[in-house]
């Protein structure tokens, strides 16, 4: 009689931002006006994101750990999908947020969004130009925040599959006395 | 359940919705945020304007004080107040005090304080009788779910 060898647990990271959980997306949401952060903040709940909502650019800069004083080194495993910025606000303005997260190695990848009330074209231009992913006009609609998702996690959805192969590969090759037991069946 | 009554609070309902929409106190904002509320989250929109009042309240006051003086306006702050109270109405759908905004960042471009000062008193008077409007409008939802019913969803289109 065979012994019944438990394969050892797998270690999946904990990574909120794929498969598996109902939150795909985690976006962080910037604004000043307590109002238009509630709204938001329901908004992508709605669309099933996951949400962290600040409400200056200094405060986003912080969280991601890209403020003065901080260092990149420990914000390594923070995952943020989507940043969506209003444009005007006191202090640090979303364009000025855009253009520090554009220059981060951390996080230049991460697409950012404009939101404003005024549609201004060369202010629209001037985000786009800086790498702003799209400029949403206020008051924000759920279609709007719907379209970022989708159009986002098809980009997830490319990168998560070529990681779950990369893993099934690596799991096989962790194992090999279970694949023996599997071969020496009663 | 008296289904009755429930009939009944849901048509006072629906009438006192649609006048607010027709007579412009609402607009279609306001709709967006009542789809965005559900049963987990009864309170959304409730919360939500009353984020907005509580703005309106604080906005009015430093806007004021800036208005003050003859010989010493700092248009700008009042500027930079008037864009937010127009942010956030237009953010939940009030729709008059929104349209004040408008004409009181004129009367700013243009350094008029007579104006601001009426524009003022006007947002003013706007917001109050919303505040009174919405309050009895949730009164209505409230009565609606103590009686068992659900509240509608109106298409205002």
């Amino acid at each position: 009689m065979a012994e019944v060898l438990l394969p050892r647990k797998m270690e999946i990271p904990n990574d909120p931002s794929k498969f598996g959980s109902p939150d795909l997306l985690h976006v962080l949401a910037v604004d000043d006006s307590h109002v238009d952060r509630k709204f938001i903040e329901r908004l992508l709940r709605v669309s099933s994101c996951k949400v962290t909502v600040v409400d200056s650019a200094t405060r986003a800069l912080q969280y991601l750990g890209l403020g003065v004083e901080e260092k990149s080194v420990g914000f390594q495993d923070l995952k943020v999908n989507l940043i969506m910025t209003d444009y005007s606000m006191p202090g640090m303005t979303g364009y000025e947020l855009l253009k520090k997260i554009k220059e981060s190695s951390a996080f230049r990848q991460v697409p950012v969004v404009i939101m404003s009330s005024e549609n201004i074209l060369p202010r629209i231009d001037r985000c786009l130009e800086e790498g702003a992913e799209d400029f949403l006009l206020k008051p924000v609609k759920l279609s709007d925040v719907e379209r970022l998702r989708d159009s986002l996690m098809k980009v997830e959805d490319l990168s998560f599959t070529k990681s779950t192969q990369k893993r099934e590969l690596e799991t096989e090759n962790a194992y090999p006395v279970h694949s023996q037991l599997k071969r020496a069946k009663i | 359940m008296n289904t009755t009554v429930v009939a009944q609070l849901q048509r006072q309902f629906q009438d006192y919705i649609v006048s607010l929409y027709q007579q412009g106190f609402l607009d279609n904002q306001f709709s967006e945020l009542r789809k965005l509320q559900d049963e987990g989250t009864p309170d959304f929109v409730a919360e939500v304007v009353s984020l907005f009042f509580d703005d309106c309240s604080k906005l009015i006051n430093t806007m004021s004080a800036s208005l003050e003086r003859p010989d010493n306006v700092d248009f700008k702050q009042v500027d930079s107040g008037v864009h937010q109270l127009k942010g956030s109405s237009s953010s939940v759908g009030a729709q008059r005090v929104k349209n004040v905004c408008i004409s009181f960042k004129e009367c700013c471009h243009v350094q008029n304080r007579e104006g601001c000062l009426r524009c003022l008193q006007q947002v003013d008077y706007e917001y109050k009788m919303l505040k009174t409007k919405l309050q009895d409008l949730f009164n209505l939802e409230q009565q609606i779910l103590q009686a068992g019913g659900t509240i509608p969803q109106v298409d205002i289109n």
